[in-house]
């Protein structure tokens, strides 16, 4: 007999009590719990709690986006940043040529990344409640390892449309068939004496800019 | 010099340089105790710990109004799955199979440890990267690989600190909680260089510059590594997904850059739908670091080209979980998620620390799922059921509402009478008390409770809200009298409560 049919012959002897009538459906789950906790302002609730986890929130409408991203790379002092492949052209576009861009493709080795200064990004959705990115891969997200090995990300919401209020709407819009990555705040430990600091393997500092049709 | 704390030495056995400690050989929990309650710095730093984490665990709690529907939601999905577990089991299978994931089964840890060793050992490399696992350090997987010449780092921050440290980890979510900065600094400033890139010269004991130290020597492992473990908060039958959560960066290093992984998750932590993991991923987050959501939350499902390891291995333990399964009282354990808010609250959690508990599982948990993975054998084992005072604090906390005090009634009655029980798959009779030494060892820790007062005044505080917790049967040698008679009501005060109330400040206790 191999392992799987020793440990599922356990299992089924484990379980003689449970009637051979009961099918898994007939255990009753009360999903009374609310799936949304209703905030007047999801967009702003959003923005506050990301601050809180210290993300640092911007706004930008679309025509003050570009600006906005090259001040924010400037501010790092960054000299190259990562593309995903679909990032949109113009978010980039006042980001001086010296800025090396580099493109998220299979042959940049992780030591590559290490050297490389920022990621600007997009996000499949964001999570109001929770103060929550989710990046699932897109064309505007690039692999997973881009957003994780360089110290600096940066990632655009498009507001209202990205924001859901709840866990339980945020994981209706994700397809768990692709990689994700649920973001909230920077990275962050509270190991030594429970002082939580910022910033241990993930990217020390993430600005995030809620693109509106107003700013 | 480096002290290692909370621990008698003569419980401590093997671990060479670069094994860490290991369980084994452990002494009952009251011997462990009474050595852990004499260390003050100890006890400092878990007073100071449990209840900073226990405070702000209650605000992001309160935060949801609907808390009390989603502990039962999170407890009667754990429940459907674990009364259906072979066919979510078989459902996970396949849809893991399906997205280019292999699926390997263990019975116990000698078994998951002999595959995870062969998976290593076939790619040819002698290193791999952890990510923190409660499951392997269950079965101890970093000393089956050193035995195998295969080096395991250890990649969370607190992990580390007991790796370098030749320590046992002491708490479920903060494992090094029992070490002060001061010791943190000198375990890194001596012990860093020998495993690789050695701390930074004149390091502080800021937790911002330990926390770069870290960042600094484990990033040269993460670029190099080709093969990452990990274990998992849970693996969606329907989806074939797993997820695991952490906050530190250190899990997604480990997830997505090397070429191949290995996931070591206990059977138990399958849930049926995409949709269980809204209810989860509220309670997790709040329950263990107690924030609205922790850092970074990975998932994935088998492989994805161009994207993460192309190799995905998962290695399903059972090592005890189907025995457990076999008790109708006890199963509920395995409802579990590892958020360690049961160890936060409990008085004798804070006073004895974590290393007490001869286990993986410190805590409340700890003594109610110990002896049921690995049987009621050994004197530690049997002790682990009394080393409570059955004030309930842990059940009021749990996420998945555990009754941890019921199942450690159930278990008293184990160790006290024998019966039947579940051993390695087969029905078996243990006998009561093994040569009296178990109830001894026992009736020590019982005892030990007892004369801490600090402890017992602290639970029998909460024990007063508490008080529907009351087993309707008494255990151990109450039980004749009580199988034909209802146990008194418990009062809905102590006696104590109510004397200090009436008679004011009686000074005593705090």
């Amino acid at each position: 007999m191999n392992a799987r049919e020793v440990v599922l012959g356990r299992v089924r002897r484990a379980l003689a009590d449970v009637p051979a009538e009961e099918t898994p459906e007939r255990v009753a789950v009360e999903r009374t719990y609310l799936d949304s906790h209703q905030p007047a302002d999801a967009v702003a609730l959003l923005a506050e709690n990301l601050a809180d986890y210290r993300a640092v929130v911007h706004r930008a409408s679309g025509a003050a986006l570009p600006g906005l991203v090259a001040e924010l790379l400037a501010g790092r002092g960054a000299a190259s940043v990562v593309v995903p492949a679909g990032l949109p052209a113009g978010w980039l576009a006042a980001v001086p040529p010296r800025v090396r861009r580099v493109a998220d493709e299979e042959a940049v080795t992780a030591r590559e990344l290490d050297a490389v200064d920022s990621v600007v990004t997009g996000c499949a959705v964001a999570i109001a409640e929770t103060g929550t990115l989710v990046l699932d891969g897109g064309p505007d997200q690039g692999r997973r390892r881009i957003t994780l090995v360089p110290d600096h990300h940066v990632c655009v919401v498009r507001v209202p449309e990205q924001v859901v209020d709840s866990v339980p709407q945020g994981l209706r819009r994700l397809d768990p068939g692709r990689p994700l990555t649920w973001i909230s705040g920077p990275s962050a430990t509270s190991d030594i004496e429970l002082n939580r600091v910022e910033g241990v393997h993930g990217p020390r500092r993430l600005d995030v800019v809620l693109l509106g049709s107003q700013s | 010099m480096v002290r290692r704390d909370g621990l008698p030495d003569r419980a401590r056995r093997g671990g060479g340089a670069v094994s860490g400690g290991t369980y084994l050989g452990m002494p009952a929990f009251p011997v462990a105790a009474e050595s852990a309650t004499r260390n003050e710095r100890l006890r400092a730093n878990l007073t100071h710990a449990t209840h900073t984490i226990r405070d702000k665990r209650a605000r992001a709690v309160a935060e949801l109004p609907d808390w009390q529907r989603l502990r039962a939601a999170g407890a009667a999905i754990k429940d459907r799955t674990l009364r259906h577990l072979d066919t979510y089991l078989e459902r996970l299978e396949a849809a893991v199979t399906a997205a280019g994931g292999q699926v390997h089964w263990a019975a116990d840890a000698e078994a998951a440890n002999r595959i995870v060793t062969e998976l290593v050992l076939a790619t040819g490399e002698r290193e791999v990267v952890k990510v923190k696992s409660m499951a392997t350090q269950e079965i101890e997987l970093n000393a089956a690989l050193e035995r195998a010449g295969v080096r395991a780092f250890e990649t969370d921050l607190a992990e580390l600190i007991v790796q370098l440290g030749d320590d046992l980890p002491s708490h479920i979510l903060v494992p090094a909680i029992h070490r002060n900065r001061r010791e943190i600094r000198d375990i890194f400033a001596e012990r860093m260089g020998a495993w690789g890139r050695p701390a930074p010269e004149g390091l502080s004991d800021e937790p911002a510059d330990l926390a770069e130290a870290a960042r600094l020597h484990l990033r040269q492992k993460f670029l190099d590594a080709k093969v990452g473990i990990s274990g998992a908060n849970f693996m969606v039958a329907e989806t074939g997904t797993m997820v695991v959560v952490e906050s530190e960066g250190n899990g997604r290093m480990c997830l997505t850059l090397p070429e191949t992984l290995i996931s070591v998750v206990g059977i138990e932590k399958v849930v049926p739908t995409w949709r269980d993991l809204e209810v989860f991923l509220q309670l997790l987050p709040r329950s263990s670091t107690a924030e609205r959501m922790n850092p970074y939350t990975s998932m994935w499902t088998g492989t994805t080209d161009g994207d993460g390891p192309s190799t995905f291995h998962l290695v399903l333990v059972d090592n005890g979980r189907t025995d457990t399964l076999a008790d109708e009282v006890g199963r509920q354990a395995l409802r579990c998620i590892r958020c360690s808010a049961c160890l936060n609250v409990c008085p004798v959690y804070e006073r004895a620390g974590g290393h007490a508990y001869g286990s993986a599982y410190p805590g409340p948990i700890g003594a109610i799922l110990t002896p049921q993975l690995r049987g009621v054998d050994s004197a530690l084992d049997a002790s682990l059921p009394y080393a409570s005072s059955l004030c309930g604090a842990c059940y009021e906390v749990c996420p998945v509402a555990i009754d941890i005090p019921e199942v450690l009634v159930r278990l008293r009655e184990r160790v006290v009478e024998g019966g039947e029980v579940t051993v390695r798959g087969r029905r078996v009779r243990i006998r009561p008390a093994r040569g009296h030494a178990a109830e001894r060892a026992a009736m020590r820790a019982a005892a030990w409770a007892f004369d801490h007062p600090g402890a017992m005044v602290a639970g029998q505080r909460l024990a007063g809200r508490m008080r529907r917790f009351q087993p309707r049967r008494l255990p151990g040698p109450g039980r004749a009298w009580s199988a034909t008679r209802d146990v008194p009501p418990l009062p809905a005060e102590s006696f104590r409560a109510w004397w200090r109330r009436t008679r004011g400040d009686d000074g005593e206790g705090d």
